[in-house]
């Protein structure tokens, strides 16, 4: 029997040093003269990244995960060469460390639906073939030969489809709204501009399975009547590009993008739009504004890009994961797809999972899963089995939910009464360790840095909120600053041109809301419970492990630490000014923060 | 007009420029010349700028400011290899704060900066989207993921020794 072995080759599983599993892969076959009993592939991410570097050995498929070298020659020996699994490689179960026999008997698949990651571990993202074997462009097809765009559009709406970027708009609703204007021309949008920190859902989708965007595309464009669409995609993710441009190519060449696609007087078009680095290209108006090639600024609406958008144009603006959905829908119908989900949000939802989570990935799953499940049953609770503190959804436009509401399901209306947002689907853990004040500023340092300055709510506000988040994790704060900050940021939400403003100070409101403890305790009494905030931090010497050598009394710049040859030292906190050198010139580690 | 000197200089800027030139919407194309251009000549100098607006008719001024609005774009001379550590959430959650403090420390620069023998650039980033591996950090195209800040030392002095060899 031959067996397939595939490599699994997302960011993760590259190994921490660059170097790829599948060349040493290679490499130990020929060793061993194996080569003609596997087979290897390439798969994108499985999106069980607490595991990597991983392979699958199929038919069985026996999932190894944590792989090195030396596993590797064990695995090809005693499995590939011998026929019997190695049990003690098996990758584990993250709660109760059992073994994981198959990849898809994982816990961390089981509440899984993947439907936007359909093909995404499955096809060869490199291979136009795989992506027809799994269904590919049948969804077009039916589209073309059997449907009106009407009749596309009440589709889609009746699906019940929101709009996977943040905000929840209903899809069926802005496609309608993309037609019936006397233009000559109009323009279909992805938005693949993924800016939120700790987002990479979108970045792992196109790199898993960039056709069903395109085909979702078509079909959109279809739909309203448009003949060119454009991929708008972050330059810093090179690979995602580069299948997309894979993608496209394969495309034209077989007649499914350019003139009379399927042999029908349907003409559209695919070209790829880089943006260079401008988190605010996320918000549709500023987006567009960069596809014409100048400085990404957001413009007041209305007129909404459905009626004005590309050039003046109706313009339909997508993101990927919605456009990823389309397809889907189209194959097996606007019933199945509004069978999941809850009542309003339907389908499923792809969150990047990260931060202080055993398995970090992406995980898909249907609407109305709530938060526990995904954290603890898929994501395998807490690292180093720390506290819980808190989950932060939505990135910079979103905020921090607390333990008592991780009953909550994930579904746009919940979230927003849990004090965050659906968002984008980020999804970063917190546990005890993590500071709360600290957590907002660093969201807001982002925003700040990324205001694009049109607007001065944002522009002024967001620096001033900086600032009084500052003060307060340097130790410098008052009692006034907490209304100050609930005041301020209440006003730039409400005055603030688009999406960024808008929603800038939501990490701020939402820790104030939840955790105001933390910031009392900075403001009260000059401390940092979680121990981040280092002006609130003090140095101390551990007696136990001091030695006496006195380099810590050499070195200190104010001389504030006093003790004899071979005794324990002391520092005096009063007079210290923090600049660590002790720590660092301490030869048994004795120094230490508090 | 640009003289001879420039023109042969930017000759392979040019052609690029007219494969992608779009005459219903000039500037439509800018954004992917300027990252053509970055690319080829190391960073946007003033010369390549004002060739861009020559061959676009775009006016410098406006090409000016689409370049310093956004963040990837660069108009000063560039390090030979390019350092940047993630400031993605995950990353700083997991501590890249305090690998970029010690990247500071060690190469006695802050971001933004080059070092003096032209050899290293600093930045931080934006997320990378390979969160399972945070914290990160890059040296041109590759990436070490799960840093310690005692690693960064090994890592420079690879860097250097690589540098010293060429």
């Amino acid at each position: 029997m031959k067996r397939k072995i595939i490599v699994c080759s997302g960011s993760a599983c590259i190994d921490p040093g660059g170097k790829r599993l599948e060349p040493e892969l290679r490499r130990i076959l020929g060793d061993k003269n194996a080569f003609d009993l596997v087979e290897i592939e390439e798969a994108v991410c499985y999106g069980h990244c607490g595991s990597c570097p991983m392979i699958v050995v199929e038919p069985e498929g026996t999932f190894y995960g944590e792989l090195n070298s030396e596993k590797l020659a064990r695995i090809i020996d005693e499995h590939i060469i011998g026929g019997q699994p190695v049990e003690a490689l098996l990758a584990t179960q993250p709660m109760d460390t059992s073994r994981i026999r198959m990849l898809g008997s994982a816990d961390f698949f089981g509440k899984q639906l993947r439907i936007t990651l359909r093909n995404c571990g499955i096809i060869d993202p490199e291979s136009f073939d795989d992506y027809l074997q799994m269904r590919g462009y049948e969804a077009l097809a039916k589209v073309l030969e059997q449907m009106t765009p009407e009749q596309v559009i009440s589709e889609v709406e009746k699906s019940g489809m929101r709009g996977r970027g943040g905000g929840g708009y209903p899809t069926g609703l802005k496609w309608r709204q993309s037609t019936g204007h006397d233009e000559e021309k109009s323009f279909v949008i992805c938005n693949a501009d993924e800016g939120d920190p700790g987002a990479f859902m979108d970045r792992s989708a196109i790199e898993g399975d960039p056709f069903c965007i395109l085909e979702g595309m078509t079909i959109g464009g279809y739909a309203i009547g448009a003949t060119q669409g454009y991929v708008y995609v972050r330059a810093e993710y090179p690979l995602a590009i580069k299948r997309l441009r894979y993608a496209i190519d394969e495309a034209r060449k077989r007649g499914l993008l350019g003139k009379s696609i399927f042999g029908t007087n349907f003409n559209f078009d695919i070209d790829i739009r880089l943006g260079a680095g401008a988190f605010v290209c996320g918000e549709e108006t500023a987006l567009i504004a960069s596809i014409e090639g100048r400085r990404g600024m957001p413009r007041p609406r209305p007129p909404y890009p459905a009626q004005s958008g590309l050039w003046g144009y109706p313009t339909l603006i997508n993101n990927v994961e919605t456009w990823a959905n389309v397809p889907a829908i189209f194959l097996n119908g606007a019933d199945w797809f509004a069978g999941i989900g809850t009542e309003k949000s339907k389908g499923t939802k792809v969150f990047a999972l990260a931060g202080k989570i055993k398995n970090t990935g992406l995980v898909e799953v249907p609407m109305g899963t709530t938060l526990r499940e995904i954290i603890y049953d898929i994501g395998g609770g807490i690292k180093n089995d720390k506290k819980f503190k808190a989950v932060q959804t939505g990135g910079p436009s979103g905020g921090c939910i607390p333990e008592q509401f991780l009953d909550t399901p994930v579904d746009y209306e919940s979230l927003m009464k849990a004090g965050s947002i659906m968002g984008s689907g980020g999804m970063i853990v917190m546990d005890e360790d993590t500071c709360m004040v600290d957590v907002a500023k660093f969201f807001l340092t982002f925003t700040q840095d990324e205001s694009c300055g049109k607007c001065t709510p944002c522009r002024e506000g967001t620096k001033r909120l900086l600032e009084i988040l500052t003060r307060i994790t340097e130790g410098k704060g008052v009692p006034e600053d907490l209304q100050k900050l609930e005041h301020l940021g209440k006003t730039v939400k409400r005055a603030s041109l688009c999406g960024l403003g808008q929603s800038a100070p939501n990490p701020i409101l939402s820790t104030l809301q939840n955790f105001r403890e933390e910031y009392e305790a900075h403001i009260n009494e000059k401390r940092c419970p979680a121990g981040v905030c280092s002006a609130l931090l003090n140095y101390y010497v551990d007696p136990d492990k001091c030695v006496g050598c006195t380099l810590c009394a050499k070195v200190c710049p104010v001389k504030c630490i006093s003790g004899e040859p071979k005794k324990t030292h002391v520092i005096d906190t009063s007079i210290c000014i923090k600049c660590g050198e002790c720590k660092k010139k301490c030869p048994v580690k004795a120094i230490y923060r508090k | 007009m640009a003289c001879s000197c420039c023109e042969n200089q930017f000759d392979d800027l040019t052609q690029y420029i007219s494969g992608v030139f779009d005459p219903e919407h000039p500037q439509s194309s800018l954004i992917s010349i300027l990252h053509h251009a970055q690319e080829r000549y190391g960073y946007l100098s003033k010369d390549v700028i004002e060739h861009i607006a020559q061959v676009t008719e775009v006016p410098a001024a406006e090409i000016y400011g689409v370049v310093t609005f956004y963040s990837l774009f660069k108009t000063k001379p560039q390090g030979k290899h390019r350092i940047s550590v993630c400031m993605g959430t995950a990353c700083y959650i997991r501590g890249g704060a305090k690998i970029l403090e010690a990247l500071e420390d060690m190469l006695d620069i802050k971001p933004g900066e080059t070092t003096e023998d032209m050899l290293f650039t600093l930045s931080e980033t934006r997320c990378i989207g390979a969160c399972g591996l945070a914290p990160i950090m890059t040296v041109d195209d590759k990436v070490y993921g799960r840093v310690e800040p005692e690693q960064v030392k090994g890592i420079i002095a690879e860097w250097r020794e690589k540098a010293e060899k060429v």
